[in-house]
């Protein structure tokens, strides 16, 4: 009996186990699907002991489910975090991720660069919380250190970009997050963490779309919030939801009394409680089958999207293609730093011709599905001015990089040749 | 700054499987404090816990008799759990080993935050097997997948089937 811990898993072995063991009473390998919402409890003393936070276990889905913890713990373990929160959909993570922070009048700093969705959910929707969200241009860091105020609660940013090929600085924008006190939270959805270890570069929060490459087959929608576990929530009076008295649990503190393990007991016990975005055991399911294969499909998105971007770069009539494996690409340092196993698989580039060539192009492709998804083993193509984008305004839609000419990708796993054959008959019909 | 200190599973399974009676030192009987927390997550487990604090000695806490210090404890003891600062928590380690025959004493587990590296290599070299800035509570949880039900990262990793049988 030794009293050095064991040696670490690799990543490919907790894609595949972390979360899971045999079910104990049947001795199931697979996780089980517990479509289930009330779990009994032995007596009244242990119903009390679960619902004052003094006991681990289940009370009732809407918190907690044994198929969808498997699927945080899995998250949690290939993030290297301390835990996560499953739910809804990754628009669902991002409010839960925000909830424990902001109170009504309090300001959130965002990459101007996000997905349109997610500008548009910070943007407006937020407002009716009172949460105010400032967007700005991240890849020059001061521009965020000039809009902290003493109300700014977090900073975020996607570590790489959707819809096209932009890569944050990660521990530029940490470091001007832990300056102000506050946390860097990362959408990691475009990368995963097969290609970015975010946490490792500073990251305090990690939300993602489990919809997209964790899931893999477009079959099953989700989100998730991973804690990092590294942030001092009772370092300053700006967390009061974790660090001061909470009156719905008779005055606890959850940063006292969970240490490392307050934000995630917080987005369970009082997040899903009360937001309510539950993710289904039968999405878990599904995600949890996506993810034993992550590496593997990730390599390949990787290697199919490069060498649809190096076939795009070279066609007489792409105006420019946004790729930062591409060393045309101002992000290929930053992909290179931050993503070294590859930039991810989906990406943008400009059709000469403008809007009407780009809906003309989308329109012509007949293995490439026209469908807003990304991740999919499917490559999928998009026209985001007229899409995803189109609740933007045009300066908005510029600086998320989907102007009229600019066109979206996300590359499959399909035989590369015949990508790019499709890709090929589409921009000659176009042209 | 000291390392990050690492344990095996098996050490710390070892400990928590061997050990049935436990000193709290450092108790509360305020039932939203941690140390409660611990107390009453520990006694479902199965073990005995006393309560050991000055400030509350002679009360009771979750049915246990609350002593002011180790030495007045009158039952064996497994384990002492130390619910108190790193700079208190020498005194008690040192107290722990002048005790360690009388009581029976073989653990020393000092909580989450506490550490004190002097003191753990006096009850080392007294033959005290020592864990610091570790919770009871929340590696027994760990090693028995309880933590994972609340999405928590337990870093085990196993395709072996556990046994529902008594120990």
């Amino acid at each position: 009996m030794t009293k050095k811990a064991s040696r670490e898993f690799g990543f490919e072995t907790r894609m595949i186990h972390a979360g899971s063991q045999p079910e104990p009473v049947t001795g199931a390998r697979q996780t089980p699907i517990y479509q289930n919402i009330g779990y009994v409890f032995h007596d009244t003393d242990h119903a009390a002991s679960l619902f004052n936070l003094q006991t681990f276990g289940f009370i009732y889905s809407r918190l907690t489910n044994p198929t969808v913890a498997v699927l945080e713990e899995r998250i949690a373990s290939l993030e290297g975090g301390r835990g996560a929160t499953c739910c809804a959909s990754g628009h669902a993570a991002q409010i839960l991720a925000l909830f424990p922070l902001m109170d009504p009048g309090d300001e959130l700093i965002a990459s101007n660069r996000l997905y349109g969705g997610s500008i548009t959910q910070f943007g407006k929707t937020f407002k009716k919380f009172d949460w105010r969200c400032t967007f700005v241009d991240v890849d020059e860091p001061e521009n965020v250190r000039r809009a902290l105020t003493p109300k700014t609660k977090a900073i975020f940013t996607e570590s790489l970009a959707n819809p096209g090929g932009v890569v944050s600085d990660l521990e530029a924008l940490s470091k001007v997050a832990r300056e102000a006190g506050v946390p860097l939270i990362v959408d990691n959805t475009m990368a995963t963490p097969y290609l970015c270890p975010a946490f490792e570069h500073g990251a305090d929060l990690i939300v993602h779309s489990t919809t997209k490459f964790l899931s893999g087959n477009g079959t099953s929608q989700g989100g998730c919030v991973v804690d990092s576990g590294r942030f001092d929530w009772a370092q300053n009076d700006k967390f009061p939801s974790l660090s001061a008295p909470e009156p719905a649990y008779h005055g606890l503190r959850f940063a006292e009394s969970f240490g490392d393990m307050a934000y995630t007991t917080h987005a369970h016990a009082v997040g899903l409680r009360d937001l309510g975005a539950t993710m289904a055991p039968m999405n878990a399911f599904q995600t949890l089958l996506g993810i034993e294969t992550l590496a593997l499909r990730m390599e390949r998105h990787c290697a199919n999207a490069l060498g649809v971007a190096r076939f795009l770069e070279a066609h007489d009539q792409v105006a420019w293609v946004s790729h930062a494996g591409l060393e045309s690409s101002p992000y290929h340092a930053l992909g290179k730093k931050y993503l070294p196993k590859g930039a991810g698989s989906v990406f943008t580039f400009g059709v000469k011709g403008g809007y009407e060539t780009g809906v003309k192009v989308v329109e012509s492709c007949e293995l490439l599905s026209h469908l807003a998804n990304l991740g999919d083993a499917r490559s999928l193509i998009l026209h985001p001015a007229s899409t995803t984008h189109r609740q933007l305004t045009d300066e908005q839609r510029a600086a998320a990089g989907a102007g009229p000419e600019v066109i979206r990708l996300s590359i499959g796993l399909e035989t590369l040749d015949d990508i790019i054959a499709d890709l090929d008959q589409a921009l000659k019909r176009a042209a | 700054m000291s390392e990050p200190l690492s344990y095996s599973n098996a050490y710390l399974l070892g400990i928590l499987q061997g050990v049935r009676s436990i000193a709290m030192v450092g108790a509360s009987p305020n039932w939203n404090r941690p140390s409660f927390f611990a107390m009453k997550y520990l006694q479902e487990k199965g073990y005995r816990v006393i309560p050991v604090n000055p400030r509350a000695a002679g009360q009771e806490i979750l049915g246990e008799t609350c002593y002011a210090a180790l030495a007045e404890v009158p039952h064996k003891i497994d384990m002492v759990d130390i619910f108190r600062a790193s700079d208190a928590a020498g005194e008690i380690v040192d107290e722990a080993i002048a005790l360690k025959d009388k009581l029976g004493i073989g653990v020393i587990w000092m909580q989450l935050g506490v550490r004190d590296d002097a003191a753990a290599a006096r009850a080392e070299t007294a033959g005290l097997k020592v864990v610091m800035d570790r919770c009871p509570k929340i590696e027994f949880g760990r090693l028995h997948s309880e933590l994972s039900w609340g999405g928590f990262n337990s870093g085990i990793i196993s395709s072996k089937r556990r046994r529902t049988r008594i120990l």
